[in-house]
């Protein structure tokens, strides 16, 4: 099973947890991505989050079909949130739930490296001087 | 072939729009044809540390061709999570 999904707003964790439940499956992985207050030195105030919606959720389901394909996984749910965040609220869930947790694990990782590396979406820094697109330039 | 694009991110900004008429002086359009004409009518595009283009919501390469009605998307380096 998987369920991708992109919000605007706050994640719902018990949501996501109860897709991924399965009595197949005795490991489960729950990442969660969460608004830190400062990048290198610079203190944060917020993020803003923006997406393509569609290609974000296309993109979203090959990750979720890649880790049921090269991992023994049986369910994977990816919620990713948009627009304004503050300090501590949560940016994106994933639930990953396999037979046994080598699986799991592994394939968890696999999601969140995946999605910051190809899912069209995007975060600014705001700071209290400034802001800044992350990772627009070298 | 005139186009319409989609931006996102520092290119919404780079752009001043998230949609954009833009018109590609040849016919039968290539995705590295696109990327040239952007770079002139936009030179900050290029102090991006990379940049996609994305055809009907997936990643294209250069040789990509582009047809009317394709939807034509301008992608900065994602930073999602």
């Amino acid at each position: 099973m998987i369920d991708v999904k992109i919000s605007g707003f706050p994640l719902d964790e018990a949501a996501c947890i109860a897709k991924a439940t399965d009595p197949a499956c005795g490991g489960m992985l729950v990442f969660r991505g969460i608004v830190r207050n400062k990048t290198k030195s610079k203190k944060i105030v917020r993020l803003e989050y923006e997406c393509y919606p569609s290609m974000a959720l296309k993109e979203l389901k090959k990750i979720a079909n890649d880790v049921i394909r090269l991992w023994d996984v049986k369910n994977v749910v990816i919620h990713h949130r948009t627009g304004i965040l503050n300090i501590s609220e949560i940016a994106v869930i994933i639930v990953v739930s396999a037979p046994h947790r080598q699986a799991a694990f592994e394939g968890c990782q696999y999601a969140i490296d995946t999605l910051k590396k190809t899912v069209p979406i995007w975060k600014k820094e705001v700071f209290d001087d400034g802001e800044e697109w992350v990772s627009a330039h070298a | 072939m005139k186009i319409s694009l989609l931006a996102f991110g520092i290119a919404k900004e780079i752009f001043n729009s998230g949609k954009l008429d833009f018109e590609i002086p040849s016919e039968t359009p290539t995705v590295d044809m696109l990327r040239n004409q952007l770079e002139a009518t936009f030179p900050e595009i290029k102090k991006l540390s990379s940049y996609m283009i994305a055809i009907d919501n997936e990643y294209a390469s250069g040789n990509d061709q582009i047809r009317e009605n394709n939807e034509i998307a301008i992608i900065p380096p994602v930073s999602g999570g």
